[in-house]
């Protein structure tokens, strides 16, 4: 607690001491680079389960990661009026994971129970509100033990002369490494992929339109293209065949994914605000996929907010999906990853939001509190929880 | 049945083409109220990663759509 008093404290001077620089007396907004909001993202989230992929479908999943992201997002003005903003992130996740241990059958905690991520991205973006467009660009990177990724993108967005619907085009590109650790068993054997590192290339085009329909109600539609080549499948996955062998998880190089998403915002009465997405989902290893999401935000008090909320998945399985001991020798692609099999989940919760007009805690610059919880369970035996946390500094 | 939905949908498209009104930028206080937001809260975003990790499908304003592992 005393951690977290600190942490709001120190942030909340560094943002006064940007807010006193030179008032702006152009009338357009600051030239100078300034603050425009500070988030600080933690989480828990535990998950249990029995059907571990390392394991070949069957084993512990139980895993525990705590992330947390900083994120500050700089705005400025240039001279032809122009609003320039800058977002730096950076995540940095640490999780344990009771299956990894497996890596190594005969290990008692293994270096693989624990790793840390940290993921720093900066995206740029440049807004027009004369003419109502925007265009943004952006780097991000991952690093884990065995997996590093480098991700690019770059984005453009035009408003209606009304300024009641805007169209955006992003295109996203990720080249990433997968570090070849197969399961201890299969090492020198000559069977599986060991050693070294293996390629996998992301291109995802991103389409949506979201129009204002009346005073109340907004909707977006979206849409995905994204296609992915190299190595696909995760060296440390085992399989067991119906002859009692092992294999490392073999799937096809290229797949090919296609979401579509609705979103409708609708504002009813003074208090309750109604949140609604759905997505339909189909790639080319078979699964199709629909979620819905429904979340009700209900305003106690002008700044003082409760959202319960609810989401519904359900999926089919890829075709290379079979459990523990099913698969055979005539099979080309196989695995027994049940994040990739047929199931359907239910994820329930709450959160409340706090932003109140003199800042949280009387703290000027600490604009909002949001707390958030859900119990995620899948009906194939696996269940999570998560705890959320949301500091926003402005 | 694919006949069915996309009539559905395209009756939807076409009532909310025709339900549009003008909205001036000072009759947008609801609309730019930050629970309003057509985005992902920043409060969702590791809600986000572990639903892309833990299930097949991914994308469309929710979640990302590749890079980085998370698979454990």
């Amino acid at each position: 607690m005393k951690k977290f008093f600190l942490t709001a404290f120190g942030i909340a001077c560094l943002l006064k001491s940007f807010s006193q620089q030179t008032p702006d007396t152009t009338g357009f907004g600051s030239r100078k680079l300034k603050v425009d909001e500070i988030n600080l993202v933690s989480s828990y989230y535990g998950q249990n389960g029995d059907h571990a992929a390392v394991t070949g479908g069957i084993g512990t999943q139980k895993l525990t990661d705590i992330a947390n992201v900083f994120d500050i997002k700089l705005v400025k003005y240039d001279k032809k009026f122009r609003k320039h903003a800058f977002d730096v992130e950076v995540g940095i996740d640490h999780y344990t994971s009771a299956s990894s241990d497996r890596v190594d059958l005969n290990a008692n905690t293994s270096a693989s129970y624990a790793d840390t991520r940290i993921y720093p991205s900066l995206t740029w973006s440049m807004e027009n509100e004369k003419k109502g467009t925007t265009i943004s660009a952006g780097v991000s990177t991952s690093t884990e033990f065995d997996y590093q990724s480098f991700g690019a993108n770059i984005g453009f967005a035009k408003k209606t002369k009304d300024r009641n619907g805007e169209f955006s085009a992003r295109v996203q590109a990720y080249f990433d490494q997968v570090r070849l650790i197969a399961p201890e068993e299969l090492r020198g054997t000559g069977t599986a992929k060991d050693g070294g590192t293996e390629g996998r290339t992301t291109i995802a085009a991103s389409l949506a339109w979201s129009q204002v329909i009346n005073k109340n109600l907004q909707i977006a539609f979206l849409a995905d293209l994204v296609t992915q080549q190299g190595f696909l499948s995760l060296p440390f996955y085992r399989v067991y065949f119906a002859d009692g062998s092992v294999h490392q998880e073999k799937l096809p190089d290229t797949r090919f994914k296609i979401p579509l998403g609705f979103r409708a915002n609708y504002f009813l009465g003074d208090r309750f605000i109604i949140r609604t997405y759905y997505r339909y989902y189909k790639d080319d290893w078979g699964i199709s996929s629909h979620t819905v999401n429904l979340e009700v935000p209900v305003k106690i008090t002008n700044f003082f907010s409760i959202s319960p909320f609810y989401r519904f998945y359900n999926q089919s399985a890829v075709k290379y999906f079979a459990p523990y001991q099913q698969h055979t020798a005539q099979e080309q692609f196989f695995t027994s990853n049940y994040d990739l099999s047929n199931f359907n989940s239910n994820f329930l919760g709450a959160g409340i939001r706090l932003a109140p007009p003199k800042g949280v805690f009387g703290i000027q610059h600490f604009n909002m509190i949001e707390l958030r919880y859900g119990h995620y369970t899948k009906n194939i035996n696996m269940n999570a929880n998560i705890v959320s946390m949301n500091l926003k500094f402005k | 049945m694919t006949n069915q939905k996309i009539a559905a949908a395209v009756g939807i498209l076409c009532i909310l083409a025709t339900a549009c009104q003008p909205v001036k930028e000072y009759q947008k206080s609801k609309l730019n109220d930050s629970e309003m937001s057509l985005g992902n809260r920043k409060v969702e975003k590791t809600e986000l990663s572990f639903q892309a990790y833990r299930e097949g499908a991914s994308g469309a304003n929710a979640g990302k759509s590749g890079g980085g592992c998370g698979c454990n």
